[in-house]
């Protein structure tokens, strides 16, 4: 926080008085200190007054404090989606890894729980209170703690449904919204990331071109989470000097869809989007051109992604703490050793900041206040620190890490997509 | 609701810390770096000033005497009190300068220990009063229950025996909190702490340490032979608890202090980074958010790193802070807030004087002072070992003689 100027001067000033010893030498020391005393009650005053000034509080709105505990909704809904990560996702990674789709049961049931429809409010048929990504946060972990292919899977529709909300006309909210919720279930996918070293979501090189009354889209984009069933996507693309989503049907003349084998997050059926010149109506350009916050689209992005990170980061050290606590070597378990426990208490503490990083991106955002930035430290650290952890995770299992038959391998694999994946998800 | 930000009712302590540091520290900080063993008067009049804010109720608590203050509370509500103030004042100070904030009067680590754990007597006997903390010795570092300094009891008075080191203030404090053993033959539990006052016969100043970093504040050794105190100067309880109860009791002290030093490292590494940004944008380079995290200049990309790293701290321990404000146990964020600052503040505060090159390492800057300055932070009240130690055995349901 910037000093206050004037108070700063003041401060400047008494301490080059007392340096030179002016008030030691005149024998004033004390009429000093009675003097410092007071002037400093009233720069406490002053600045109390003047911080009383500049905002003053709405009585009604509640008193915001830096707080940690999530609302009780929030609460219920975290521990209904813990037991769903753990009994239904955490069973269905492995198949889902091998398949490289979620299988269609998993799929179902987030249909059943109405996922999609937690995230659209109740005006538009839904069951939403209020639009919260912390809210998304706190599911995306619990997803995340299940496994993070398929926690992306069922995420990437929620996460469609979130951005129509918060940039569609009133017209496509009703148009895709309705879509989504209706019955049986069809997945959406949002699609940002393309196939180059180095890319910023800010700038994709898809370019859509108006002609006439349509955009016609030119460009490629790589690991679309369930690309082989989403009913549509939301492809960015650049118009001029804008990046913007553009609602693409899956049968489309021009676009082709193939499967995108991956080191992880197969169970996300990731695949490759090809559009050679489709065209779209000049409706399917999400939002308005005044409205439309692109920066949005890839910040809570970010912020999807880190929660999921940090669901799969406390897997596994729930994991580890267990299975070390078991693993008997020389006679002792081996967390009895620093250098296997130090390592678990590292987890546990990255883990956290991990958590704390996302919750503060997530809950600016809620509050309509600026997250860029904090969305971009929160993608820093989670990207570096769930490598981290994925890579320990396995070394804390020594051999039994390697191997399928312990998660851990496909938590390290899925690990390194954390500072791979842009977009597709939404908080 | 989970919010993260720091509430607008604390806002004027910070600025307020923060003008201090930049207007009253920054100014002298070099200066006390050069003339190590000095004693910066400038905080006599700084003292003034303090308790004149305290006086007001306006500045709650920027020292460790503030720390273990109770927040009042209505039942259920969540608060933001009298440690995240602490945190956050403490970490606007050390922005200004770690050794000059250690050396504050009136606000050693002994008026934590006296705030926590005195009765009413010594409260009025001390509480004004500036306390040192006395508990390393030459052969009990991290291994603080193995210390060999004694006192006995003779009559109405405790007789103090050994050697002290390693205390900060030593030399400056009123009256320094002394680690001792009541029967060494029983352990832990008969250690004690002890309240001697400065100029107590028995009691010598053997000499000041020379050190690498926080030169501003005074780090004494002190040999005690026959030292006689009054047997009403003891604190805390003078039964030999059964178990471990009383060595415990004064272990708690550190669940407050850990998150004040984990906020002087995220102040220094603040400063740190702050400038290097601006030795950075010189050259022209200046990180940006929101694109791509792996593009751009190498000194970029580690500022942002930087910056995450030291982010992911500072949350940490505003958790610890707030969890102590509500009155969570929070031992293990604690010490999970102290082992993560204290090691990203020296890390930061290194590469910045790498990144900076010639300007870093020079004096012309303060970024190698801080780069000095930073690692005593994950060495005192428990190094990253210990730290690491506390968590482990935590998390993994261990006690000491397992996981040792």
């Amino acid at each position: 926080m910037a000093a206050n100027p004037v108070l700063k001067g003041g401060l400047r000033m008494l301490s080059a008085f007392a340096s030179s010893g002016l008030a030691e030498r005149y024998g004033v020391e004390d009429q000093a200190r009675e003097l410092v005393e007071r002037a400093a009650k009233l720069g406490v005053d002053l600045l109390a007054r003047g911080g009383a000034k500049k905002a003053p509080r709405d009585p009604a709105a509640p008193k915001v404090r830096f707080d940690l505990t999530p609302t009780e909704s929030q609460e219920l809904l975290r521990s209904t989606m813990r037991r769903f990560g753990e009994e239904v996702l955490r069973e269905a990674a492995d198949e889902a890894d091998v398949a490289m789709r979620p299988p269609a049961e998993v799929i179902e049931m987030a249909g059943e729980i109405g996922l999609v429809e937690l995230a659209v409010p109740e005006a538009l048929g839904g069951a939403a209170e209020e639009r919260s990504p912390i809210t998304t946060a706190l599911l995306a972990e619990e997803l995340g703690y299940g496994d993070m292919a398929l926690g992306a899977a069922l995420l990437a529709p929620v996460s469609v449904a979130h951005l129509a909300l918060d940039h569609g006309t009133e017209a496509q909210q009703k148009d895709l919204l309705g879509r989504l919720t209706a019955e049986p279930f069809v997945p959406a996918s949002a699609a940002l990331l393309e196939p180059r070293p180095l890319f910023d979501p800010r700038k994709p090189a898809t370019k859509a071109k108006k002609i006439g009354g349509e955009y016609r889209l030119r460009g490629e984009k790589s690991m679309v989470i369930l690309g082989q069933s989403a009913r549509f996507f939301l492809v960015s693309a650049m118009v001029d000097k804008d990046a913007r989503l553009f609602v693409v049907e899956r049968d489309r003349d021009g676009l082709t869809i193939e499967p995108e084998p991956t080191m992880g997050l197969r169970g996300a059926n990731l695949c490759r989007l090809r559009l050679r010149d489709v065209e779209v109506p000049a409706s399917a350009m999400l939002g308005e051109a005044e409205s439309f916050d692109h920066q949005r689209v890839v910040d809570l992005g970010r912020v999807a992604w880190g929660a999921l990170a940090v669901g799969q980061a406390r897997a596994t050290l729930d994991y580890v703490k267990t299975y070390c606590n078991e693993r008997v070597a020389f006679g002792e378990p081996i967390t009895n050793r620093q250098a296997v426990a130090f390592m678990i208490a590292d987890i546990a503490i990255e883990l956290e900041g991990m958590r704390l990083l996302v919750w503060r991106a997530a809950a600016r955002a809620e509050r309509g206040k600026s997250f860029t930035r904090e969305a971009h430290l929160a993608r820093v650290q989670c990207a570096a620190m769930s490598m981290k952890i994925g890579t320990d995770g396995v070394q804390l299992l020594g051999g039994s890490g390697f191997i399928r038959e312990h998660p851990l391998e496909r938590w390290y694999r899925h690990g390194r997509g954390v500072a791979v994946m842009e977009g597709g998800l939404s908080a | 609701m989970i919010h993260l930000e720091i509430p607008g009712k604390l806002k004027p302590l910070v600025e307020l810390a923060s003008a201090v540091a930049a207007g009253y520290f920054r100014p002298i900080s070099r200066k006390y770096d050069r003339e190590e063993h000095t004693y910066p008067k400038e905080l006599d009049l700084l003292q003034a000033a303090f308790s004149g804010l305290q006086g007001s109720g306006g500045l709650q608590g920027a020292g460790a005497a503030a720390s273990t203050k109770k927040t009042e509370r209505a039942d259920g509500e969540i608060v933001n009190g009298g440690n995240m103030s602490t945190v956050l004042g403490i970490t606007e100070l050390a922005w200004g300068d770690v050794g000059l904030l250690l050396t504050m009067p009136g606000q050693g680590l002994g008026n934590a220990a006296i705030a926590a754990v005195a009765n009413e007597d010594q409260r009025r006997r001390f509480g004004d009063k500036w306390a040192a903390m006395a508990i390393t010795e030459p052969g009990a570092g991290s291994d603080s229950a193995a210390i060999r300094t004694t006192a006995r009891l003779e009559g109405d008075e405790w007789v103090i025996n050994g050697e002290k080191i390693y205390v900060t203030c030593g030399e400056r404090a009123d009256v320094i909190v002394v680690w001792a053993s009541v029967d060494p033959s029983r352990g832990r539990s008969a250690i004690k702490s002890f309240l001697v006052e400065q100029g107590t016969p028995g009691m010598k100043l053997e000499r000041l340490d020379k050190k690498m970093g926080i030169r501003a504040s005074d780090t004494a050794v002190l040999a005690f032979s026959d030292c006689r105190i009054p047997r009403a100067n003891l604190l805390g309880s003078e039964e030999i608890a059964s178990a471990s109860k009383g060595f415990a009791g004064v272990m708690k002290t550190f669940d407050n202090t850990r998150p004040m030093v984990a906020g002087m490292a995220i102040g220094v590494a603040r400063a740190a980074l702050e400038r290097l940004r601006e030795l950075l944008a010189g050259a022209e380079i200046r990180p940006r958010y929101g694109g791509s995290i792996h593009a751009g200049q190498h000194a970029e990309i580690e500022v942002l790193r930087m910056e995450a790293e030291l982010e992911a701290a500072r949350l940490l321990t505003l958790k610890a802070a707030w969890m102590a404000d509500n009155r969570i146990p929070n031992s293990l964020e604690a010490s999970m807030s102290k082992a993560k600052a204290a090691r990203v503040g020296n890390a930061i505060t290194l590469k910045a004087v790498e990144l900076a090159g010639a300007l870093g390492y020079g004096e012309d800057e303060l970024l190698e002072k801080w780069a000095r300055d930073s690692k005593i932070l994950d060495i005192f009240e428990g190094t990253q070992q210990i730290q690491m130690l506390i968590i482990a055995r935590r998390l993994l349901g261990k006690r000491s003689s397992e996981l040792r």
